[in-house]
Protein backbone atom coordinates (compact mmCIF):
# COMPACT_ATOMS: atom_id res chain seq x y z
CA UNK A 1 0.00 0.00 0.00
CA UNK A 2 1.36 3.54 -0.52
CA UNK A 3 1.43 6.17 2.00
CA UNK A 4 -1.18 8.26 2.41
CA UNK A 5 -2.48 11.23 4.33
CA UNK A 6 -5.43 10.26 6.75
CA UNK A 7 -8.51 11.87 7.72
CA UNK A 8 -11.51 11.28 9.68
CA UNK A 9 -14.04 14.41 9.64
CA UNK A 10 -17.13 13.97 12.47
CA UNK A 11 -19.35 16.03 10.09
CA UNK A 12 -20.77 15.54 6.21
CA UNK A 13 -19.75 19.10 5.57
CA UNK A 14 -16.33 19.06 6.79
CA UNK A 15 -16.38 15.05 4.69
CA UNK A 16 -17.34 17.37 2.00
CA UNK A 17 -14.88 19.85 2.28
CA UNK A 18 -12.09 17.67 2.81
CA UNK A 19 -13.13 15.92 0.07
CA UNK A 20 -13.35 18.71 -2.49
CA UNK A 21 -10.18 20.22 -1.65
CA UNK A 22 -8.03 17.42 -3.06
CA UNK A 23 -8.53 15.61 -6.22
CA UNK A 24 -6.53 12.80 -3.95
CA UNK A 25 -8.70 11.78 -1.67
CA UNK A 26 -11.17 8.93 -1.58
CA UNK A 27 -13.67 8.12 0.93
CA UNK A 28 -13.21 5.33 3.26
CA UNK A 29 -16.11 3.28 5.00
CA UNK A 30 -16.84 -0.14 5.89
CA UNK A 31 -12.69 -0.24 3.39
CA UNK A 32 -13.80 -3.79 2.15
CA UNK A 33 -13.02 -2.49 -1.44
CA UNK A 34 -11.20 0.05 -1.08
CA UNK A 35 -8.54 -1.25 1.21
CA UNK A 36 -8.62 -4.15 -1.04
CA UNK A 37 -7.73 -2.39 -4.59
CA UNK A 38 -4.97 -0.32 -2.49
CA UNK A 39 -3.00 -3.31 -1.30
CA UNK A 40 -3.15 -4.28 -5.06
CA UNK A 41 -1.73 -0.78 -6.08
CA UNK A 42 -4.90 -0.44 -8.37
CA UNK A 43 -6.22 2.57 -6.56
CA UNK A 44 -3.27 4.83 -4.79
CA UNK A 45 -5.13 7.95 -2.86
CA UNK A 46 -3.75 10.35 -1.62
CA UNK A 47 -5.55 10.83 1.06
CA UNK A 48 -7.55 9.05 3.19
CA UNK A 49 -11.24 10.41 4.00
CA UNK A 50 -12.16 8.31 6.94
CA UNK A 51 -16.16 8.60 7.05
CA UNK A 52 -17.50 6.38 9.67
CA UNK A 53 -17.61 8.63 12.36
CA UNK A 54 -20.78 10.71 10.29
CA UNK A 55 -23.91 10.31 11.40
CA UNK A 56 -25.67 8.45 8.35
CA UNK A 57 -25.91 4.97 10.50
CA UNK A 58 -29.84 5.46 11.09
CA UNK A 59 -32.48 3.72 9.12
CA UNK A 60 -36.24 5.55 9.45
CA UNK A 61 -38.81 4.61 7.33
CA UNK A 62 -40.55 7.82 6.51
CA UNK A 63 -44.56 8.57 6.25
CA UNK A 64 -45.08 7.49 2.70
CA UNK A 65 -43.08 3.90 3.65
CA UNK A 66 -40.18 4.69 1.50
CA UNK A 67 -36.98 3.43 3.68
CA UNK A 68 -34.58 5.95 4.10
CA UNK A 69 -30.94 3.86 4.56
CA UNK A 70 -28.53 5.89 5.77
CA UNK A 71 -24.83 5.70 3.66
CA UNK A 72 -23.05 4.04 6.92
CA UNK A 73 -25.52 1.59 7.55
CA UNK A 74 -23.95 -2.03 7.27
CA UNK A 75 -25.20 -4.35 4.51
CA UNK A 76 -25.91 -6.59 7.51
CA UNK A 77 -27.89 -4.34 9.47
CA UNK A 78 -29.87 -3.35 6.13
CA UNK A 79 -30.92 -7.06 5.17
CA UNK A 80 -31.67 -8.48 8.93
CA UNK A 81 -33.73 -4.89 9.67
CA UNK A 82 -37.53 -6.13 10.56
CA UNK A 83 -38.94 -3.40 8.61
CA UNK A 84 -37.09 -3.87 5.53
CA UNK A 85 -36.94 -7.40 5.57
CA UNK A 86 -41.09 -7.73 6.11
CA UNK A 87 -41.93 -4.67 3.20
CA UNK A 88 -38.67 -4.93 0.79
CA UNK A 89 -37.89 -9.06 1.21
CA UNK A 90 -36.34 -8.30 -2.26
CA UNK A 91 -33.86 -5.97 -1.49
CA UNK A 92 -32.92 -8.22 1.87
CA UNK A 93 -32.38 -11.16 -0.63
CA UNK A 94 -30.10 -9.29 -2.33
CA UNK A 95 -27.86 -8.17 0.01
CA UNK A 96 -27.77 -11.66 1.74
CA UNK A 97 -27.13 -13.26 -1.61
CA UNK A 98 -23.68 -10.94 -1.52
CA UNK A 99 -20.07 -11.27 -0.36
CA UNK A 100 -20.03 -12.93 3.25
CA UNK A 101 -21.46 -12.68 6.40
CA UNK A 102 -18.51 -11.16 7.73
CA UNK A 103 -17.84 -8.75 4.81
CA UNK A 104 -21.77 -8.02 5.17
CA UNK A 105 -20.92 -6.58 8.64
CA UNK A 106 -18.23 -4.57 7.40
CA UNK A 107 -19.77 -2.69 3.99
CA UNK A 108 -21.75 -0.32 4.26
CA UNK A 109 -24.59 0.89 1.87
CA UNK A 110 -22.98 3.40 0.62
CA UNK A 111 -19.95 1.51 0.08
CA UNK A 112 -21.84 -1.31 -2.26
CA UNK A 113 -23.26 0.99 -4.48
CA UNK A 114 -19.41 2.41 -5.12
CA UNK A 115 -17.76 -0.49 -5.23
CA UNK A 116 -15.38 -1.03 -8.45
CA UNK A 117 -15.83 -3.66 -10.96
CA UNK A 118 -14.44 -7.06 -10.82
CA UNK A 119 -12.82 -7.32 -13.94
CA UNK A 120 -9.35 -9.28 -13.55
CA UNK A 121 -7.50 -6.47 -15.74
CA UNK A 122 -8.49 -3.72 -13.67
CA UNK A 123 -7.23 -5.90 -10.60
CA UNK A 124 -4.03 -6.53 -12.46
CA UNK A 125 -1.99 -3.56 -12.45
CA UNK A 126 0.26 -4.97 -15.02
CA UNK A 127 -2.06 -4.96 -17.38
CA UNK A 128 -3.61 -2.44 -19.73
CA UNK A 129 -7.30 -0.94 -18.57
CA UNK A 130 -9.03 2.06 -19.71
CA UNK A 131 -10.89 2.27 -16.40
CA UNK A 132 -7.94 2.10 -14.01
CA UNK A 133 -5.42 4.35 -16.41
CA UNK A 134 -7.80 6.22 -18.86
CA UNK A 135 -5.94 5.59 -22.53
CA UNK A 136 -4.07 2.37 -22.09
CA UNK A 137 -6.67 -0.08 -24.01
CA UNK A 138 -8.76 -2.74 -22.51
CA UNK A 139 -7.39 -6.34 -21.93
CA UNK A 140 -10.72 -7.93 -21.56
CA UNK A 141 -11.73 -6.93 -25.64
CA UNK A 142 -10.20 -10.30 -27.17
CA UNK A 143 -8.45 -11.56 -23.89
CA UNK A 144 -10.05 -13.59 -20.98
CA UNK A 145 -14.00 -12.67 -20.72
CA UNK A 146 -15.99 -15.04 -18.74
CA UNK A 147 -17.15 -12.40 -16.57
CA UNK A 148 -18.14 -9.58 -18.58
CA UNK A 149 -20.90 -7.26 -20.14
CA UNK A 150 -23.41 -8.83 -22.38
CA UNK A 151 -24.86 -5.32 -22.68
CA UNK A 152 -24.35 -1.75 -23.10
CA UNK A 153 -20.48 -2.48 -23.10
CA UNK A 154 -18.26 -0.40 -25.23
CA UNK A 155 -15.51 -0.68 -27.52
CA UNK A 156 -13.15 0.99 -24.44
CA UNK A 157 -14.46 -1.28 -21.52
CA UNK A 158 -16.68 -4.89 -21.21
CA UNK A 159 -16.48 -4.56 -17.30
CA UNK A 160 -19.83 -5.34 -15.06
CA UNK A 161 -20.86 -3.93 -11.74
CA UNK A 162 -20.66 -6.76 -9.59
CA UNK A 163 -23.03 -5.58 -6.57
CA UNK A 164 -26.11 -7.57 -5.47
CA UNK A 165 -27.75 -5.35 -3.57
CA UNK A 166 -27.67 -2.53 -6.56
CA UNK A 167 -29.70 -4.90 -9.10
CA UNK A 168 -32.75 -4.81 -6.33
CA UNK A 169 -32.60 -1.49 -5.66
CA UNK A 170 -32.46 -0.86 -9.68
CA UNK A 171 -35.77 -2.81 -9.34
CA UNK A 172 -37.18 -0.83 -6.46
CA UNK A 173 -38.18 2.71 -6.35
CA UNK A 174 -34.88 4.01 -5.22
CA UNK A 175 -33.40 7.80 -5.19
CA UNK A 176 -29.70 8.50 -3.81
CA UNK A 177 -29.19 11.07 -1.59
CA UNK A 178 -26.05 13.09 -2.06
CA UNK A 179 -23.96 15.83 -0.40
CA UNK A 180 -21.57 18.05 -2.53
CA UNK A 181 -20.02 20.92 -1.95
CA UNK A 182 -22.59 22.86 -4.17
CA UNK A 183 -25.11 21.29 -1.35
CA UNK A 184 -27.44 18.36 -1.45
CA UNK A 185 -29.10 16.64 -4.29
CA UNK A 186 -31.08 13.70 -5.24
CA UNK A 187 -30.06 11.50 -8.18
CA UNK A 188 -32.82 8.46 -9.03
CA UNK A 189 -31.14 4.92 -8.80
CA UNK A 190 -31.18 4.19 -12.63
CA UNK A 191 -29.04 7.39 -13.39
CA UNK A 192 -26.51 7.18 -10.37
CA UNK A 193 -24.54 4.21 -12.29
CA UNK A 194 -23.24 4.74 -15.92
CA UNK A 195 -22.52 2.57 -19.15
CA UNK A 196 -18.82 2.67 -19.99
CA UNK A 197 -18.89 4.71 -23.52
CA UNK A 198 -15.88 6.68 -23.90
CA UNK A 199 -15.21 7.39 -20.40
CA UNK A 200 -14.89 3.60 -18.26
CA UNK A 201 -12.64 5.59 -15.79
CA UNK A 202 -16.43 7.15 -14.83
CA UNK A 203 -18.27 4.44 -13.19
CA UNK A 204 -21.27 6.70 -11.90
CA UNK A 205 -22.78 10.14 -11.87
CA UNK A 206 -21.50 10.82 -8.79
CA UNK A 207 -19.57 15.02 -9.40
CA UNK A 208 -16.04 15.78 -7.51
CA UNK A 209 -16.38 16.05 -3.69
CA UNK A 210 -19.76 14.76 -3.63
CA UNK A 211 -20.43 11.35 -1.27
CA UNK A 212 -23.53 9.56 -0.72
CA UNK A 213 -25.67 10.16 2.59
CA UNK A 214 -28.46 7.87 2.24
CA UNK A 215 -30.68 5.81 -0.17
CA UNK A 216 -34.53 6.09 -0.06
CA UNK A 217 -36.32 2.41 -1.53
CA UNK A 218 -39.69 2.01 -1.92
CA UNK A 219 -41.68 -0.72 -3.26
CA UNK A 220 -43.64 -2.33 -0.73
CA UNK A 221 -46.76 -3.41 -3.37
CA UNK A 222 -43.92 -6.37 -4.32
CA UNK A 223 -43.21 -7.62 -1.22
CA UNK A 224 -45.41 -10.90 -2.50
CA UNK A 225 -44.20 -11.66 -5.59
CA UNK A 226 -40.23 -11.13 -5.75
CA UNK A 227 -37.10 -13.42 -6.37
CA UNK A 228 -33.66 -12.28 -6.46
CA UNK A 229 -32.00 -15.36 -8.22
CA UNK A 230 -27.89 -15.50 -8.39
CA UNK A 231 -26.36 -17.67 -10.46
CA UNK A 232 -22.32 -17.98 -9.82
CA UNK A 233 -19.40 -20.29 -10.15
CA UNK A 234 -19.39 -21.69 -6.73
CA UNK A 235 -22.97 -22.10 -4.59
CA UNK A 236 -21.71 -18.75 -1.79
CA UNK A 237 -19.32 -15.99 -1.62
CA UNK A 238 -18.71 -15.75 -5.30
CA UNK A 239 -19.81 -12.80 -7.55
CA UNK A 240 -22.78 -12.79 -9.72
CA UNK A 241 -22.27 -14.48 -13.31
CA UNK A 242 -25.69 -13.56 -13.63
CA UNK A 243 -28.71 -12.06 -11.41
CA UNK A 244 -32.22 -11.13 -11.64
CA UNK A 245 -33.90 -9.14 -9.11
CA UNK A 246 -38.10 -10.06 -10.00
CA UNK A 247 -40.96 -7.83 -8.38
CA UNK A 248 -44.36 -8.80 -9.90
CA UNK A 249 -47.73 -6.59 -8.62
CA UNK A 250 -50.48 -8.98 -9.68
CA UNK A 251 -54.38 -8.13 -9.88
CA UNK A 252 -57.23 -10.80 -8.87
CA UNK A 253 -57.67 -11.62 -12.31
CA UNK A 254 -53.68 -12.76 -12.55
CA UNK A 255 -53.05 -10.00 -14.84
CA UNK A 256 -49.52 -8.07 -14.50
CA UNK A 257 -50.60 -4.50 -12.76
CA UNK A 258 -46.60 -3.43 -12.07
CA UNK A 259 -43.68 -5.74 -13.16
CA UNK A 260 -40.01 -5.16 -12.67
CA UNK A 261 -37.24 -7.07 -14.00
CA UNK A 262 -33.57 -6.00 -13.39
CA UNK A 263 -30.85 -7.86 -14.23
CA UNK A 264 -26.79 -8.39 -12.68
CA UNK A 265 -23.77 -9.42 -13.52
CA UNK A 266 -24.38 -8.49 -17.15
CA UNK A 267 -23.50 -4.60 -17.75
CA UNK A 268 -21.76 -1.41 -16.37
CA UNK A 269 -24.56 -1.19 -14.36
CA UNK A 270 -27.48 -3.03 -13.31
CA UNK A 271 -29.62 -3.34 -16.07
CA UNK A 272 -33.55 -2.48 -16.96
CA UNK A 273 -35.86 -1.45 -19.61
CA UNK A 274 -38.66 0.17 -18.03
CA UNK A 275 -40.56 0.64 -20.93
CA UNK A 276 -40.84 -3.08 -21.72
CA UNK A 277 -41.74 -3.45 -18.36
CA UNK A 278 -44.86 -0.98 -19.07
CA UNK A 279 -45.52 -2.85 -22.06
CA UNK A 280 -46.61 -5.87 -20.11
CA UNK A 281 -48.93 -3.87 -18.08
CA UNK A 282 -52.21 -6.19 -18.57
CA UNK A 283 -51.17 -9.29 -19.70
CA UNK A 284 -51.20 -12.23 -17.97
CA UNK A 285 -48.76 -13.15 -15.01
CA UNK A 286 -47.17 -16.37 -17.15
CA UNK A 287 -44.94 -17.88 -18.60
CA UNK A 288 -45.36 -16.61 -22.26
CA UNK A 289 -45.10 -12.91 -20.98
CA UNK A 290 -42.20 -13.84 -18.93
CA UNK A 291 -40.52 -15.40 -22.01
CA UNK A 292 -41.36 -12.57 -24.57
CA UNK A 293 -39.81 -10.37 -22.24
CA UNK A 294 -36.43 -12.23 -21.79
CA UNK A 295 -36.14 -11.68 -25.14
CA UNK A 296 -36.81 -8.00 -25.18
CA UNK A 297 -34.66 -7.49 -22.77
CA UNK A 298 -31.87 -8.84 -24.30
CA UNK A 299 -32.45 -8.09 -27.89
CA UNK A 300 -29.63 -6.67 -27.76
CA UNK A 301 -26.93 -8.72 -26.10
CA UNK A 302 -23.45 -9.49 -27.73
CA UNK A 303 -21.14 -12.23 -26.22
CA UNK A 304 -17.39 -11.06 -25.81
CA UNK A 305 -16.17 -14.91 -26.47
CA UNK A 306 -15.88 -16.16 -23.65
CA UNK A 307 -19.16 -15.41 -22.05
CA UNK A 308 -21.36 -15.92 -24.47
CA UNK A 309 -22.97 -18.62 -22.41
CA UNK A 310 -24.39 -15.97 -20.40
CA UNK A 311 -27.02 -14.41 -23.05
CA UNK A 312 -29.42 -17.97 -22.73
CA UNK A 313 -27.88 -17.72 -18.65
CA UNK A 314 -29.70 -14.80 -18.59
CA UNK A 315 -32.70 -15.87 -20.72
CA UNK A 316 -33.60 -18.81 -18.61
CA UNK A 317 -33.12 -16.97 -14.96
CA UNK A 318 -35.06 -14.02 -15.97
CA UNK A 319 -37.92 -16.82 -16.92
CA UNK A 320 -37.28 -18.62 -13.59
CA UNK A 321 -37.06 -15.82 -11.46
CA UNK A 322 -40.27 -14.30 -12.60
CA UNK A 323 -42.33 -17.72 -12.25
CA UNK A 324 -40.75 -17.88 -8.71
CA UNK A 325 -41.84 -14.68 -7.98
CA UNK A 326 -44.97 -15.26 -9.38
CA UNK A 327 -45.91 -18.02 -7.70
CA UNK A 328 -45.17 -16.53 -4.15
CA UNK A 329 -41.93 -18.49 -3.88
CA UNK A 330 -38.49 -16.37 -3.84
CA UNK A 331 -34.87 -18.15 -3.93
CA UNK A 332 -33.86 -18.72 -0.63
CA UNK A 333 -31.00 -18.00 -0.37
CA UNK A 334 -29.57 -20.57 2.26
CA UNK A 335 -31.56 -23.11 -0.44
CA UNK A 336 -29.26 -23.70 -3.12
CA UNK A 337 -31.64 -25.57 -5.35
CA UNK A 338 -33.47 -23.50 -7.27
CA UNK A 339 -37.41 -24.38 -8.10
CA UNK B 1 -11.83 16.95 11.38
CA UNK B 2 -10.14 14.93 14.45
CA UNK B 3 -7.23 13.60 13.33
CA UNK B 4 -4.25 14.40 10.53
CA UNK B 5 -1.41 12.70 9.34
CA UNK B 6 0.87 13.33 6.97
CA UNK B 7 2.87 10.97 4.17
CA UNK B 8 5.94 10.76 5.62
CA UNK B 9 4.54 9.85 8.65
CA UNK B 10 7.30 8.36 10.71
CA UNK B 11 5.90 8.18 14.01
CA UNK B 12 1.99 6.98 12.90
CA UNK B 13 -0.41 7.70 14.60
CA UNK B 14 -2.37 7.23 18.08
CA UNK B 15 -5.20 4.30 18.39
CA UNK B 16 -6.03 2.94 22.00
CA UNK B 17 -7.87 -0.55 21.75
CA UNK B 18 -9.38 -2.76 24.18
CA UNK B 19 -8.23 -6.90 23.01
CA UNK B 20 -9.05 -9.63 24.68
CA UNK B 21 -9.85 -6.82 27.52
CA UNK B 22 -6.49 -5.52 27.96
CA UNK B 23 -6.07 -1.60 26.90
CA UNK B 24 -3.27 -1.03 24.49
CA UNK B 25 -2.18 2.58 23.78
CA UNK B 26 -0.55 2.20 20.56
CA UNK B 27 1.07 4.17 17.23
CA UNK B 28 0.28 2.92 13.86
CA UNK B 29 1.06 3.78 10.24
CA UNK B 30 -2.81 4.67 8.87
CA UNK B 31 -1.88 1.88 6.43
CA UNK B 32 -0.99 -0.92 8.84
CA UNK B 33 -4.46 -3.46 8.85
CA UNK B 34 -5.95 -4.95 11.91
CA UNK B 35 -4.65 -7.94 11.12
CA UNK B 36 -0.92 -6.63 11.15
CA UNK B 37 -1.03 -4.88 13.98
CA UNK B 38 -2.02 -7.96 15.71
CA UNK B 39 0.36 -10.50 14.25
CA UNK B 40 3.23 -7.80 14.04
CA UNK B 41 3.99 -5.20 17.16
CA UNK B 42 1.02 -7.19 19.09
CA UNK B 43 2.66 -10.45 18.42
CA UNK B 44 -0.98 -12.09 18.71
CA UNK B 45 -0.76 -14.36 16.14
CA UNK B 46 -3.10 -16.95 16.88
CA UNK B 47 -5.35 -14.29 14.30
CA UNK B 48 -4.05 -16.35 10.62
CA UNK B 49 -3.68 -14.29 7.21
CA UNK B 50 -4.89 -16.53 4.23
CA UNK B 51 -5.31 -14.51 1.22
CA UNK B 52 -4.77 -11.03 2.75
CA UNK B 53 -7.90 -9.65 0.51
CA UNK B 54 -10.94 -10.73 2.25
CA UNK B 55 -11.35 -13.97 0.48
CA UNK B 56 -11.18 -16.94 2.86
CA UNK B 57 -12.30 -15.36 6.65
CA UNK B 58 -8.61 -16.78 8.26
CA UNK B 59 -8.16 -13.37 9.71
CA UNK B 60 -11.79 -13.29 11.53
CA UNK B 61 -12.17 -11.68 14.31
CA UNK B 62 -14.96 -9.84 16.73
CA UNK B 63 -14.74 -5.97 16.30
CA UNK B 64 -17.36 -4.70 19.10
CA UNK B 65 -19.24 -7.91 19.21
CA UNK B 66 -19.25 -8.70 15.28
CA UNK B 67 -17.20 -10.87 12.97
CA UNK B 68 -14.76 -8.77 10.68
CA UNK B 69 -12.13 -9.74 8.28
CA UNK B 70 -9.30 -8.02 9.77
CA UNK B 71 -7.34 -8.18 6.98
CA UNK B 72 -9.77 -5.36 4.99
CA UNK B 73 -10.12 -2.67 8.09
CA UNK B 74 -6.87 -0.57 9.01
CA UNK B 75 -6.55 -0.28 12.25
CA UNK B 76 -6.53 3.31 12.84
CA UNK B 77 -9.81 3.82 11.91
CA UNK B 78 -10.84 1.25 14.90
CA UNK B 79 -10.17 3.61 17.21
CA UNK B 80 -12.00 2.89 20.72
CA UNK B 81 -13.12 -0.23 19.45
CA UNK B 82 -13.26 -4.01 21.60
CA UNK B 83 -11.88 -6.29 19.60
CA UNK B 84 -11.66 -10.18 20.59
CA UNK B 85 -9.11 -13.12 18.70
CA UNK B 86 -9.09 -16.64 19.08
CA UNK B 87 -7.12 -16.08 22.40
CA UNK B 88 -9.80 -14.29 24.50
CA UNK B 89 -12.22 -16.49 23.42
CA UNK B 90 -10.82 -19.12 25.70
CA UNK B 91 -8.00 -20.58 27.01
CA UNK B 92 -6.53 -24.46 26.89
CA UNK B 93 -8.03 -24.75 30.58
CA UNK B 94 -10.98 -22.98 29.91
CA UNK B 95 -12.00 -23.62 26.67
CA UNK B 96 -14.88 -21.47 24.99
CA UNK B 97 -18.10 -24.44 24.33
CA UNK B 98 -17.58 -23.95 20.28
CA UNK B 99 -13.34 -24.79 21.54
CA UNK B 100 -14.51 -27.36 23.04
CA UNK B 101 -16.92 -28.86 20.24
CA UNK B 102 -13.75 -28.51 17.62
CA UNK B 103 -11.86 -30.50 19.41
CA UNK B 104 -14.81 -33.19 19.98
CA UNK B 105 -15.38 -33.08 16.27
CA UNK B 106 -12.42 -33.36 15.10
CA UNK B 107 -13.29 -30.25 13.23
CA UNK B 108 -9.97 -29.65 11.24
CA UNK B 109 -6.89 -31.13 9.99
CA UNK B 110 -4.12 -28.37 9.29
CA UNK B 111 -5.81 -26.29 11.87
CA UNK B 112 -4.83 -22.75 9.64
CA UNK B 113 -8.71 -21.67 9.56
CA UNK B 114 -9.57 -23.02 13.04
CA UNK B 115 -9.35 -19.61 14.90
CA UNK B 116 -11.39 -17.77 12.49
CA UNK B 117 -13.51 -20.27 11.75
CA UNK B 118 -14.24 -20.17 15.10
CA UNK B 119 -14.12 -16.35 15.52
CA UNK B 120 -16.85 -16.74 12.82
CA UNK B 121 -18.95 -19.45 14.49
CA UNK B 122 -19.18 -17.46 17.74
CA UNK B 123 -20.39 -14.46 15.21
CA UNK B 124 -22.95 -16.73 13.55
CA UNK B 125 -24.34 -17.58 17.19
CA UNK B 126 -24.68 -13.93 18.54
CA UNK B 127 -26.07 -12.61 15.01
CA UNK B 128 -29.00 -15.52 15.34
CA UNK B 129 -30.02 -16.06 12.00
CA UNK B 130 -28.94 -19.77 11.61
CA UNK B 131 -32.08 -21.91 12.49
CA UNK B 132 -30.36 -25.19 10.50
CA UNK B 133 -28.01 -26.77 9.14
CA UNK B 134 -28.17 -25.63 5.84
CA UNK B 135 -28.22 -22.44 7.51
CA UNK B 136 -24.95 -22.18 9.24
CA UNK B 137 -23.37 -23.62 5.90
CA UNK B 138 -24.98 -20.81 4.17
CA UNK B 139 -23.66 -18.18 7.28
CA UNK B 140 -20.07 -19.98 7.55
CA UNK B 141 -19.89 -19.39 4.11
CA UNK B 142 -17.08 -16.80 4.41
CA UNK B 143 -14.61 -19.19 5.84
CA UNK B 144 -12.77 -21.30 3.55
CA UNK B 145 -11.30 -24.71 4.52
CA UNK B 146 -8.31 -25.59 2.48
CA UNK B 147 -8.28 -28.95 3.87
CA UNK B 148 -12.21 -29.41 3.73
CA UNK B 149 -13.20 -30.12 7.54
CA UNK B 150 -16.49 -28.42 6.47
CA UNK B 151 -18.72 -31.71 7.28
CA UNK B 152 -17.20 -31.78 11.14
CA UNK B 153 -17.31 -27.99 11.32
CA UNK B 154 -20.55 -27.76 11.05
CA UNK B 155 -21.51 -30.60 13.59
CA UNK B 156 -19.59 -28.78 15.58
CA UNK B 157 -21.13 -25.75 15.53
CA UNK B 158 -24.86 -27.50 15.51
CA UNK B 159 -24.02 -29.05 18.85
CA UNK B 160 -23.19 -25.94 20.22
CA UNK B 161 -26.67 -24.33 18.95
CA UNK B 162 -28.63 -26.81 20.29
CA UNK B 163 -26.94 -26.72 23.87
CA UNK B 164 -27.61 -23.22 23.83
CA UNK B 165 -31.20 -23.89 23.05
CA UNK B 166 -31.66 -26.15 25.37
CA UNK B 167 -29.86 -23.81 28.04
CA UNK B 168 -31.93 -21.22 26.40
CA UNK B 169 -35.69 -23.04 26.80
CA UNK B 170 -34.21 -24.01 30.23
CA UNK B 171 -33.67 -20.73 31.62
CA UNK B 172 -37.52 -19.60 30.20
CA UNK B 173 -38.95 -22.86 31.90
CA UNK B 174 -37.45 -21.67 35.30
C1 LIG C 1 -14.13 -11.45 -1.26
C2 LIG C 1 -15.25 -10.51 -1.54
C3 LIG C 1 -16.44 -10.99 -2.07
C4 LIG C 1 -17.49 -10.13 -2.33
N1 LIG C 1 -18.64 -10.63 -2.88
C5 LIG C 1 -19.66 -9.79 -3.18
C6 LIG C 1 -20.85 -10.26 -3.78
O1 LIG C 1 -21.02 -11.44 -4.02
N2 LIG C 1 -21.84 -9.36 -4.06
C7 LIG C 1 -21.69 -8.03 -3.77
O2 LIG C 1 -22.62 -7.27 -4.04
N3 LIG C 1 -20.57 -7.55 -3.23
C8 LIG C 1 -19.55 -8.39 -2.93
N4 LIG C 1 -18.41 -7.90 -2.39
C9 LIG C 1 -18.22 -6.45 -2.34
C10 LIG C 1 -18.72 -5.77 -1.12
O3 LIG C 1 -20.12 -5.80 -1.11
C11 LIG C 1 -18.22 -4.33 -1.21
O4 LIG C 1 -16.82 -4.35 -1.05
C12 LIG C 1 -18.84 -3.44 -0.17
O5 LIG C 1 -20.23 -3.33 -0.34
C13 LIG C 1 -18.21 -2.05 -0.23
O6 LIG C 1 -18.65 -1.30 0.89
P1 LIG C 1 -17.60 -0.64 1.89
O7 LIG C 1 -18.38 0.16 2.86
O8 LIG C 1 -16.69 -1.64 2.46
O9 LIG C 1 -16.84 0.32 0.88
P2 LIG C 1 -15.36 0.89 0.88
O10 LIG C 1 -14.40 -0.17 0.52
O11 LIG C 1 -15.11 1.68 2.10
O12 LIG C 1 -15.52 1.89 -0.35
C14 LIG C 1 -15.78 1.44 -1.66
C15 LIG C 1 -15.77 2.65 -2.61
O13 LIG C 1 -16.86 3.49 -2.33
C16 LIG C 1 -16.44 4.80 -1.97
N5 LIG C 1 -17.39 5.22 -0.93
C17 LIG C 1 -17.75 4.50 0.17
N6 LIG C 1 -18.75 5.13 0.84
C18 LIG C 1 -19.01 6.26 0.15
C19 LIG C 1 -19.96 7.31 0.33
N7 LIG C 1 -20.83 7.32 1.34
N8 LIG C 1 -19.96 8.33 -0.58
C20 LIG C 1 -19.08 8.33 -1.61
N9 LIG C 1 -18.17 7.36 -1.84
C21 LIG C 1 -18.15 6.33 -0.97
C22 LIG C 1 -15.01 4.65 -1.56
O14 LIG C 1 -14.28 5.82 -1.77
C23 LIG C 1 -14.55 3.52 -2.46
O15 LIG C 1 -14.23 4.00 -3.72
C24 LIG C 1 -17.35 -8.75 -2.06
C25 LIG C 1 -16.17 -8.26 -1.52
C26 LIG C 1 -15.12 -9.12 -1.25
C27 LIG C 1 -13.85 -8.58 -0.66
S1 LIG D 1 -13.23 -4.31 -19.25
FE1 LIG D 1 -13.03 -2.26 -18.40
S2 LIG D 1 -12.21 -2.66 -16.37
FE2 LIG D 1 -11.77 -4.51 -17.59
S3 LIG D 1 -9.77 -4.19 -18.60
FE3 LIG D 1 -11.29 -3.42 -20.01
S4 LIG D 1 -11.36 -1.24 -19.48
FE4 LIG D 1 -10.45 -2.25 -17.73
S1 LIG E 1 -6.82 -13.11 5.36
FE1 LIG E 1 -8.55 -11.86 5.62
S2 LIG E 1 -10.05 -12.91 4.50
FE2 LIG E 1 -8.26 -14.04 4.00
S1 LIG F 1 -8.16 -27.24 8.83
FE1 LIG F 1 -6.67 -26.86 7.29
S2 LIG F 1 -7.55 -25.14 6.31
FE2 LIG F 1 -9.16 -25.74 7.60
Amino acid sequence: MKPFEYLRPSDVSEAVAALAANPEAQVLAGGTNLVDLMKYDVTHPGAVIDINRLPLKEIEQLEDGTFRIGALVSNSIAAYHAGIAGELPLLSSAILAGASPQLRNAATCGGNLLQRTRCYYFYDASTPCNKREPGSGCGAVGGVNRIHAILGASQHCIATHPSDMCVALAALDTVVDVAGPTGDRQIPFLDFHRLPGDHPERDNTLQQGEIVTAIRVSGGHFKRHHSYLKLRDRLSYAFALVSVAAALDIGEDGTILDIRVALGGVAHKPWRDPLAETECAGQPANRDTFQALATRLLAGARGQGDNDFKIEMARRAIVRALEQAAAGTPQIQSHKAIF
Amino acid sequence: MDLLSNRSSASGLPVSLTINGAHHDVSVDPWVTLLDLLRGPLSMTGTKKGCDHGQCGACTVLIDGERINSCLKLAVSLDGAEITTIEGLGTPDNMHPLQKAFVEHDAYQCGYCTPGQICSAAGLLKEGHAHSREEIRELMSGNLCRCGAYTNIADAIEDVMQAENVGAHREAAE
